[in-house]
């Protein structure tokens, strides 16, 4: 199908576009990269009576290191960029692992990283990314500025703290700890598909070799990005070995999640997903921090 | 409330002017206003991968783009890749291993396997498969794709 017809807009700047979105807030969309917006324009579930295309502020595409360590990302760096940097690949290896699973290459050289965020889709895996990573995100509505943390930013179904005249401008994510270490995995019928269930962790050890710290997060199991509190809870300050990782996942699986069935999975069927996939994520970031 | 919008558009190399409705998406754009119908049209939300071309280089769903978007850019379709007496090394390959059958998918594969074999001229069977995972092809079962795009690195690497 084709889509309704729509105003057009194209700002060069920030500030044109801030303008534009205050002067238009609900009847306006933000156009990203534009592959999660344009299918659903295309099959008119939805129509934005005007358009604010972003694609030609290329202030909004970058990839810098932070003083602290970390890393900022422009909102409309795509994410074939992101998949080539090395600046990521070094600070943020969790992110360099989630992203070959983003689609397709023909979809990463034109989605965006901030698109990902604001889209807020529960399946997808950026979300539960930055969630699991603590990163947050600079909006902007007119001059004011304000940071949300990842985890508060995530509201609901396709629902985040953004306000209809706001802007996603920047995702900041911090310097990854000493003896911190990173895993990603997720099951999808074929690759590229949406996944099933996906799941992000992180572990640091302190020099007795227990988890000073802990990070797990999931993807489609309801209708956010959802980091597992319980479980992490379980894990600190134990040593990470086969037992205390499975009772982590099995509360994972049980207490963190909500998953919804469809036609691609059942509640039962997503809870052992979850558990199984945490568990791995949790050995191999527990392995690459020993060996690290 | 619709504005129209002119753009220029460099597509195979030639350059073209045009003036469009924002709602254009830059698949039909090149079929309907630049007689282009190489570029196929399949599934218009981006999963099929038939509508595939370079723009500025990359690989991308001209399903999933406007053709405003394409205002100043540098596009190649399928049309731009060889010609019957000098085909590409991809097409030639495609044809040797009978790497299609109805053909309708071919146009997108093609142009999503141009950049990957720029990137990766010694690609294992493996990294054939993922690159071909992005597009559907529904007659062939894609073993012969993979034997054409092997057989194509080849003939690329000989020069």
């Amino acid at each position: 199908m084709k889509p309704a017809p729509f105003e057009y807009h194209a700002p060069a700047t920030v500030e044109q576009a801030l303008e534009l979105l205050a002067t238009h807030g609900y009847d306006a969309k933000i156009l990203a990269g534009g592959q999660s917006l344009i299918p659903t324009m295309n099959f008119r579930l939805a129509q934005p009576a005007i358009l604010i295309d972003m694609n030609n502020i290329p202030a909004l595409r970058y990839i810098e290191p932070t003083p602290a360590g970390g890393v900022r990302i422009g909102a409309m760096t795509r994410y074939q960029t992101a998949e080539r940097s090395p600046l990521i690949a070094e600070r943020a290896p969790l992110v360099a692992e989630a992203l070959p699973h983003i689609a397709h290459p023909q979809i990463r050289t034109r989605g965006t990283m901030g698109g990902a965020i604001a889209h807020a889709d529960p399946a997808a895996e950026l979300p539960a990314v930055c969630v699991a990573l603590g990163a947050r995100f600079k909006l902007r509505r007119g001059t004011q500025e304000r940071w949300i943390a990842a985890e508060d930013f995530f509201v609901g179904l396709f629902t985040t703290l953004l306000e209809p005249d706001e802007l996603l401008l920047e995702i900041e994510l911090p310097p990854l700890p000493a003896r911190s270490a990173w895993a990603f995995t997720e099951v999808a019928r074929r690759h590229g598909d949406y996944a099933l269930v996906g799941v992000a962790a992180g572990i640091t050890l302190d020099d007795a070799g227990n988890c000073a710290d802990v990070r797990l997060s999931f993807l489609s199991v309801g209708d956010r990005a959802v980091l597992a509190h319980n479980a992490i809870a379980a894990l600190k300050g134990h040593p990470p070995t086969a037992e205390t990782i499975a009772h982590a996942a099995a509360i994972a699986a049980a207490d963190d999640i909500a998953p919804n069935a469809d036609i691609h999975a059942s509640v039962d069927y997503r809870r052992h997903l979850a558990k199984t996939l945490a568990q791995r994520a949790l050995t191999q970031a527990a392995e690459r921090a020993s060996a690290g | 409330m619709e504005n129209l919008i002119e753009i220029t558009v460099t597509v195979n190399g030639t350059e073209y002017h045009r003036t469009v409705e924002p709602r254009m998406l830059l698949s039909d754009f090149l079929r309907h206003e630049l007689n282009l119908t190489g570029t196929h049209v399949g599934c218009e939300h981006g999963v099929c991968g038939s509508c595939t071309i370079l723009f500025d280089g990359d690989p991308v769903r001209s399903c999933l783009m406007f053709a405003v978007q394409a205002n100043g850019h540098t596009l190649e379709t399928v049309e731009g890749l060889g010609t019957p007496d000098a085909m590409h090394p991809l097409q030639n390959a495609f044809r040797e291993k009978h790497a299609l059958q109805c053909g309708f998918c071919t146009p997108g594969f093609l142009m999503s396997l141009k950049p990957f074999l720029e990137q990766n001229p010694n690609p294992s069977r493996d990294e054939i498969r993922e690159a071909l995972s992005g597009n559907l092809c529904r007659c062939t079962g894609y073993e012969n794709m993979v034997d054409a795009v092997a057989l194509a690195a080849e003939e690329m690497r000989n020069g």
